[in-house]
Formats: structure tokens, sequence, C-alpha cells
């Protein structure tokens, strides 16, 4: 039967009949709907973790103790994990273990769009690209076999062009899988100097062997047709190949690490050109430019971005420059940043931050957008858990920043990376206010639960995390709760934990407002009261407009939340149908 | 004779339900039998933001992605949203509208004006405009929600009118009812049905 899947939505069903028995993450996209697929599915031990580094650690004791076991993870996440995959590399498996990172060239949701498979080549693992959903499918299955063969971590690189694009994926059956035996053997799980020794030795002859599979497996094909211009591609870019250059010949190749040299020097003999179309770096270029292959490549096409069938027919077709945009003279259209929705609970923190006039180091998640005109309230954004450390280092290195600097960070963040950092500001009397943004869940990625929530992936109960608990035990004495739309009692603490002198934690507790099922009732504008002063335009709620010449507020989008009524100073603004002033 | 691949391309904002409509079409094509693609963006886009998804069908689909002016056909959610991603469309190509505005944060801070004239300048540019009054036309039927079924149905009706390929009213009911759960699936249906008169004409 044939099934319309997103390549994440094909990884998990291949992971499912290959027989894995647990699988881990920390959501991030575009990666996230590996595991929430892999939740609905039976006799998967799924879950999230509170980052990517726990999640992959849980699915390397999996695969020792003999379970097939998978952890995924958006491109950066990878880097939180790189430590325990860079080891396991030497250890080896037991039961298979798949790593899947999923890159996001073009960063339509990143902070950067690092290319991960240099992450194989530096593991010595190695590196699968799948080029449509079935292939993400058929390839994590084989990624599995591949682990256990060849006793070694095997990373699944996916793009976001691959996991979230949808194409028709021929599905399986669960192929019963029992537990391998596990049996001790510290030599090769303990990682000490003496064993690391031994076992490096291993990882170089195991990439050896590895080159070699590279040369048999049905993961590389050649498809022959013209041979003037010959082809060698990998994922998503295959497909525009395809697309743009039906006639060329073409290497394709699915294992992307370690490469194939003998096939591809056999390849490049036969075609009068050989061309290396890859996304982001020049991985495979690179390498076969080592091999003594002229090749082209990165000369003509991009190193930024994400490409498209247009951007091979420039390159390689030579099409020239993209068609016009709108006729000259033709006014720019206005953009449509991403905002935080109507009701968000993050409003009121960015209006109050930006009120106090305040230094903020910020973090990842949809609090970010508290960057964005008109809140315009968060000087860095680095990575996940970066806020409060860099708050630290702020505070240490100019002391007139001391009582004016707040670190922001969102509650699944906090989890994820911000503990360690709320330690060095208790253990290193850093003078910051840390304010956590907690709405319940982790909205950013659409609304996963975490060890806060207190619901598991599956959305069973589950321990909560008590934050004010926490940051007692961490060594912090000033910790506080507050309402983020409460603007007045959220100021007030602010300006006393900023005067205080030492750490202190804010939890500002509202839940994100698409969680709340029953909304409060719309606001709307007193015309004859509203004196527009445009006080409520400055919160950047999209439900308030002046567009046409008077306030109004949209009672489609409104969800009551009152921080434009709290900010009024006219009273101008009340639930809709009843006189305020 | 390979059958062309044909392109669509859904434009709208964040919320609006260019997803599920999306599903649906998938899901009628892949009925009737087409090798199916579709390509969109999660994440930063569902804050308001821009959203667009391409559609590809045929005989063999290789790329999700097309570039401009390959389009044949652009459903566009929202005006301004149509006027942005207009480039898209191939020469002589259709724009089904939904006549919406939604104003963007910029527009709503007086940055920026919303370009009053869309319509007028997406009648200029498109081979054929068909404007449909989506929202009103679900919200007469009792959930305003539902007008992204109804632009589904417009486009259901405009191919069945226009297009040599093989969909059915049935294939589309039938992805329907695949796609929107049983509580929601009367007032769809009904949505898609108005709109299918819309673009049948």
């Amino acid at each position: 039967m044939k099934v319309l899947l997103s390549g994440n939505e094909a990884i998990a069903r291949g992971a499912w009949e290959a027989g894995v028995g647990v699988a881990a993450a920390y959501p991030g996209t575009p990666s996230t709907e590996i595991l929430e697929t892999l939740a609905t599915l039976p006799e998967v031990r799924a879950q999230w973790s509170p980052n990517e580094k726990v999640a992959l650690e849980v699915a390397y004791g999996a695969a020792v103790a003999g379970s097939r076991a998978l952890a995924a993870m958006k491109h950066v996440g990878l880097n939180v994990a790189a430590d325990p995959l860079l080891s396991a590399a030497y250890t080896g498996v037991n039961g298979g273990l798949v790593v899947v990172t999923a890159d996001d060239p073009g960063m339509h949701s990143s902070q950067n769009e690092q290319d991960n498979r240099h992450y194989a080549r530096m593991a010595k693992i190695p590196c699968v690209e799948p080029s449509d959903s079935q292939e993400a499918k058929d390839f994590t299955a084989l990624a599995f076999d591949l682990s256990e063969e060849f006793d070694t971590p095997v990373l699944l690189r996916t793009t976001t062009r691959i996991s979230h694009s949808k194409s028709l994926v021929e599905v399986g059956e669960r192929t019963a899988r029992f537990l391998k035996e596990y049996a001790k053997e510290p030599s090769k799980y303990v990682i000490i100097p003496a064993h690391a020794r031994v076992r490096h030795s291993v990882v170089e002859a195991r990439l050896l062997d590895l080159a070699d599979y590279a040369e048999r497996t049905p993961l590389n094909r050649v498809e022959w047709r013209d041979k003037r211009i010959g082809v060698i591609a990998s994922g998503i870019s295959y497909q525009y190949v395809r697309e743009v250059l039906p006639e060329a010949s073409v290497l394709k190749l699915g294992l992307t690490f370690p490469l194939p040299a003998g096939l591809i020097a056999s390849f490049a003999a036969q075609v009068e050109t050989v061309w290396v179309v890859e996304e982001l770096e020049p991985f495979i270029e690179d390498q076969v430019k080592a091999m003594g292959i002229r090749c082209r490549g990165k000369d003509a096409l991009p190193r930024e971005g994400e490409f498209n069938p247009d951007t091979l027919r420039r390159a390689i077709l030579d099409t020239g420059a993209p068609p016009a945009g709108p006729a000259p003279g033709s006014p720019a259209l206005p953009v449509r940043p991403p905002v935080l929705c109507p009701g968000c609970p993050h409003r009121g923190v960015f209006y109050a931050l930006k009120q106090l006039n305040l230094t903020v180091t910020g973090d990842i998640g949809c609090y970010t957008l508290g960057v964005m005109p008109p809140l315009e309230a968060m000087d860095t954004c680095l990575c996940m858990g970066a806020s409060i450390s860099a708050a630290i280092g702020m505070v240490k290195a100019n002391s007139d920043l001391i009582g004016h600097t707040v670190a922001v960070i969102g509650d699944s963040t906090f989890l994820h990376s911000g503990m360690t950092g709320l330690l060095d500001a208790v253990y290193n009397k850093a003078p910051i206010p840390v304010l956590i943004l907690d709405n319940r869940t982790t909205a950013m990625t659409g609304h996963q639960d975490h060890p806060g929530t207190g619901r598991t992936l599956q959305g069973e109960p589950a321990a909560a995390l008590d934050y004010l608990a926490l940051a007692k035990a961490l060594g912090v004495k000033r910790v506080s709760v507050v309402d983020p739309l409460n603007l007045e009692q959220l100021k007030a603490r602010l300006r006393e934990d900023l005067a205080a002198g030492e750490p202190a934690v804010i939890v500002a507790r509202r839940p994100c407002a698409l969680l709340s099922r029953k909304p409060a009732a719309p606001l709307a504008v007193d015309p004859a009261a509203c004196r527009m002063c445009r006080s409520c335009l400055r919160i950047g709620c999209p439900a308030i407009s002046a567009a046409g010449g008077t306030v109004a507020i949209d009672p489609g989008l409104c969800n009551g939340c009152g921080l434009c009524a709290g900010v009024c100073k006219f009273n101008a603004i009340g639930k809709a149908g009843e006189a305020s002033a | 004779m390979p059958e062309k691949t044909t392109n669509l391309l859904l434009a709208g904002v964040g919320g609006q339900g260019t997803i599920l409509a999306s599903k649906i079409i998938c899901a009628a094509l892949q009925e009737a039998g087409h090798d199916v693609k579709q390509a969109e963006v999660h994440g930063m886009a569902q804050r308001g933001g821009s959203v667009v998804t391409q559609i590809r069908f045929g005989n063999q689909v290789h790329s999700p992605l097309f570039g401009r002016g390959e389009a044949q056909v652009l459903v566009a959610f929202e005006r301004l949203e149509g006027l942005r991603y207009l480039p898209m469309l191939a020469p002589g190509g259709t724009v089904i509208l939904n006549d919406q505005a939604i104003l963007p944060v910029p527009v709503i801070m007086g940055a920026q004006a919303y370009p009053e004239d869309a319509v007028l300048r997406l009648k200029e540019e498109a081979g054929d405009l068909l404007v449909v009054q989506a929202k009103e036309i679900a919200a007469e039927l009792g959930n305003p929600k539902a007008a992204n079924t109804v632009l589904v149905g417009a486009l259901a009706g405009w191919m069945a009118r226009t297009a040599t390929n093989r969909l059915t009213q049935a294939h589309w009911l039938s992805a329907l009812a695949t796609q929107i759960p049983e509580k929601h699936r009367q007032v769809n249906e009904r949505a898609f049905l108005a709109g299918w008169e819309v673009g049948r004409r």
C-alpha cells in the first residue's frame, strides 16, 4: 500500500519496520515529527529527552543493551550531542544505533546552516542521505543493518526539504525483532585511554571496511544516460538534477561517507564533464578533487542557502539571472514577518523589558521574536541556554551593566541547557535576574511536552519539575512567580531583583495562548474614549490595528488577554459591547 | 508520452489552514492515481508569517520544488500573499483568490502600506483570476474556519472545468473523508461543494 508521507514520517516508519525498540529526541525543526510519529506506533519506547545529548545517550544505552535504537535532532542539536557521538564511534554498538540529523539549508527555522555531513567524517562513521520519503524509510531500515554489521553508530542526514516534503511510500510491516544478547565487555564499552587506543585502531580498520562496502552497497548507484554531463549528487539535490538535467548520467550517492573512490573514478572516466551537485559545503566535491578528479561544483553553485531547480538551471545550464520580480516602479510589498500570537504571554515580558530599557540576553524559542519591532527588547541570542551564561559574562566584563542586565529563557530551553548556566551564576556570584518564560510547553516547534509540563511524549502523566525548588537547590535565594501579563507586578519584581546584587529567578508563568482551549471574550476599543495615542499599538499585537484611521481590535484574532487594556491610559479598551470609560 | 507535471502553489498566512488544504488536495490527487510531491515549511512560518506550500503531480515527479514562473495555478488564501507569490505563476496561469486581507504587523504599525490594488494587479498579470469570497461563504455555512475547504472546492471545480486530468468529484469527497475528522466533516463537505460551484462557474 502506498501512502503519502513526509520524510520524517517515513524515517519513523522505517525505524518501526526495522524493529526499533527505543527512540529519543529533543524537538527541533525540521526533525520534530520523527519522534511524534514513533510515539504513535506500537512496541516503541519513544521519549522526549531534555536535550539532544541526553537523547543520544539514552539511545546509545538502549543499543548497548541490545535493542535497535534511534536518536533524532536538528543539525545544531548534534552540536550538543557531539560528545557522546564521537566516543560512541569508538565503543561501537550492539543493537543498531541510528542518529538522525535534520539539517536546515536556507535556515527556515535555525540560527545557522552548518553541514552535518562533516560530523560523519569527524566521527568516522557512515553517513546515509535519502532523497525522498521512500528512501527515507528504506535507508533508515538499511542504516540499522549497517550499524549492526559494522558495529558503529550510523548518521542519517536529511535536510528540511527531505524531512518536510511529502511523497508516496510503499509501506511494509514490522519485522519482529528480539533483544540482542547483552554481555559485559568493559574493554569495548568503558572508554578509558587504554581501551580507547585499542578501539581507535578498530575505528580505522572499520572505516577501510566501510569504504569497501561503499563500492558495492545498493545505497550508491550509477544511472547511465547521456555521457556529456555526469553528475554526482545525493539527497534532495538528486531530485533537482533529475528535474533539470533529465538526460544526464548520474552517480547517485546514498552513502556519502565514506565515499566509493573506485565507483567515482570509473564514473568520472566515462563522462565528459563531472559536476558535483550538493547544497551547502563542498563535502563530496573536496573529496572528489582530492582523488585527483577534475570536476565542476561550487565554482558555479552557491554555498549558501537551499537549492531549487532554478539554482541548477542558472549554474549548470547557464540560463542567466532569474526572471525579474515586480515591474520597476511598483511599490515594494509589505513584509509579513512572524510575530508573537495575539494573547501570547511573552508580549507582556518584552513590553516590560523595553519600558525598563534593559540589556537582555535572549535565547532560542518563540520569544526570540521579542527582538522584532515594535518590542525590540533583546540584545543577544546565540544558542540554546546561552542567555544565562552570556549575561554572566556581560556583567563580569562591564560593571556598568550590573543592575541593568537580565537573562530571558523559555521553560523548555531552560531545561535543555539553562540549568548549568544558572548554577554558574550562583557559584560565581553573578548579579543577574533570570526570567524563565514558563508557557508550559515547547511552543516554537509545535507544542511538545517536556519535563516541566507533567506529561510525556505520549501524553501520559509524569513528574513536573518545580522550577522554584530547583532554583533554590542550585543556591538562588531570590525566587518568585509572576504573571507576564501583569505588567506592574512584573516590573516591580524586576526592579527589586536588579537592585539586589545577586542572582534571582523570576518564573513568568502563563500557558501559551495557542494552548488555552477557552480564550477570554475579545476586547474592543471605545471610539469615544480613544485619543489615538497609539500606546496599544506599541505592544505589537496582530489583533490591533490603526490602518482604518481609528484603532480597532479584530474580534476574530483577539483572545482577550487584556495586555492592551492595561497599557491604555484612557481606559478606552474593554470587553466588546461594554462601555468602559 | 509522459504526462507533464502540474504545479500548484498555495500561499497564505499562518493559521489560515493552508496545510490542511494541501493535505486534502494531495489525498485527492493520490486517489486519482497521480504521483504527488508536496513541500512546505514549518517552524517560524506558523507565527502569523507567510506560509507557502508547493504541490506537484503527474506520472513521475522528481523535485518537490518548482521554480519561478512554473505554477499553473496559484491558490492565494489572502490578497497580499497572492501578490507576493505572483512571480511563481506560469505565463497565462490561473489565480484562485480568497478575497480577504490580513494586515501584517508593519502595516498595522503604519510602517508600510497594504497594496489596495492587489486584486487589480492580480487580474492584470494572471491569465485567469477567480475571486472567491471564501470566508463569507464558510461563515454562512456555519464555520468561517472552513474557508480553506471552500478554496479547495473552488480549485477542484476549476480543475474539473478546465484541466485534462483524472480528478472527479468522488476523488475529492473521498479525500475529505480521510483528511477531516468526523465531527467537522459535514460543514467541510458543504464548504467544499459551495467552492466547487464557484470554481465551475
